[in-house]
C-alpha cells in the first residue's frame, strides 16, 4: 500500500519548492533518499534541491537511509543561521 | 502554568522576566546572553532581519542542547528564547539565561548553548539592507549523525 508523507520546506528550500509543504505519495518501503529523488524529479524548482540535503523526520535529524512511515513529517533543513 | 523555558516567539523578549523565571534559591549566579541585531554585515549596512524557524523542532533542539549543558557543567536551570519575524537593529533575536550555583560553570554552559544553537537549531534569517534588497544569510549545515540516538 502506498503511504503519504508531509514534506516541509523552509527558507531557501521554500523558495525552490514554491510552497511551505507538499503531501507526497510513496511506495510503502520508501526511504528519505527516495523522497528526495521523487521531489527533485516532480517539481521543476526542486531540481535545484541538493541530492543529500539535511532532513529531519518527526523533529529529529535523520540520515538519507531512514525508512519512512505513513504520516511522517519530513522537513528539509537548509543550512541553519540562528542566533 | 509557567511558560516553557525553551521557546520560539514573535514577541519581544523580556530579559528581566526570563531571569526571574530561571533563577532558583540554590543559584549564586545567572548569566544572560543577549544576541542583538547589528547594523552591518560584511561591510553592508543592515536595516533589519527577518527570522523564521521550524518552531516545534527548534524548541525540541533547544531543550536537548540545554540538557547537554546542564549535564556537562552541573548548572541550574537554563532558558532559551528565540525571536522570529521582523527585527530592527538593536532588538534582541535570542536570549539565553544560565542559572548556576557558581559562576564559572555558567560562563562555559552559556557559550556551549549559543555555539550549538548556531550549528543545529532550525532557524534562518534574511538580511534587509539599507540600500535595498534582502538576502538569506548563509549558515551551518547541521551534522545529521549528531541527532541520531
Amino acid at each position: 500500500m502506498p503511504m503519504t508523507v508531509r514534506s516541509l520546506f523552509f527558507a531557501t528550500y521554500r523558495d525552490l519548492a514554491g510552497a511551505d509543504e507538499l503531501l507526497v505519495e510513496l511506495p510503502a518501503t520508501a526511504t528519505v533518499e527516495d523522497l528526495v529523488r521523487e521531489l527533485r524529479a516532480a517539481r521543476s524548482g526542486l531540481a535545484a534541491l541538493p541530492p543529500a540535503p539535511a532532513v529531519a523526520v518527526n523533529l529529529e535529524y535523520a540520515p538519507l537511509s531512514t525508512r519512512l512511515s505513513d504520516g511522517d513529517e519530513v522537513a528539509f533543513i537548509p543550512p541553519v543561521a540562528g542566533g | 502554568m509557567a511558560a516553557s523555558p525553551f521557546r520560539v516567539t514573535r514577541d519581544p523578549i523580556d530579559a528581566a522576566a526570563l531571569l526571574r523565571e530561571t533563577v532558583a534559591p540554590s543559584d549564586g549566579a545567572a548569566l544572560l546572553f543577549w544576541g542583538v541585531v547589528r547594523n552591518e554585515h560584511g561591510g553592508r549596512a543592515v536595516s533589519h532581519l527577518e527570522y523564521e524557524a521550524y518552531a516545534s523542532m527548534a524548541e525540541a533542539k533547544l531543550r536537548e542542547i540545554a540538557g547537554e549543558a546542564r549535564e556537562r557543567w552541573g548548572t541550574g536551570e537554563i532558558a532559551v528564547v528565540h525571536r522570529v519575524g521582523r527585527l530592527e537593529v538593536g532588538e534582541a533575536s535570542v536570549a539565553i539565561v544560565v542559572a548556576s550555583p557558581h559562576r564559572a560553570e555558567a560562563y562555559e554552559a552559556s557559550r556551549y548553548v549559543i555555539e550549538q544553537l548556531k550549528r543545529r537549531v532550525p532557524v534562518w534569517k534574511r538580511e534587509g539592507y539599507v540600500d535595498g534588497g534582502a538576502e538569506w544569510v548563509p549558515g551551518f549545515t547541521p551534522a545529521v549523525e549528531e541527532g541520531v540516538r
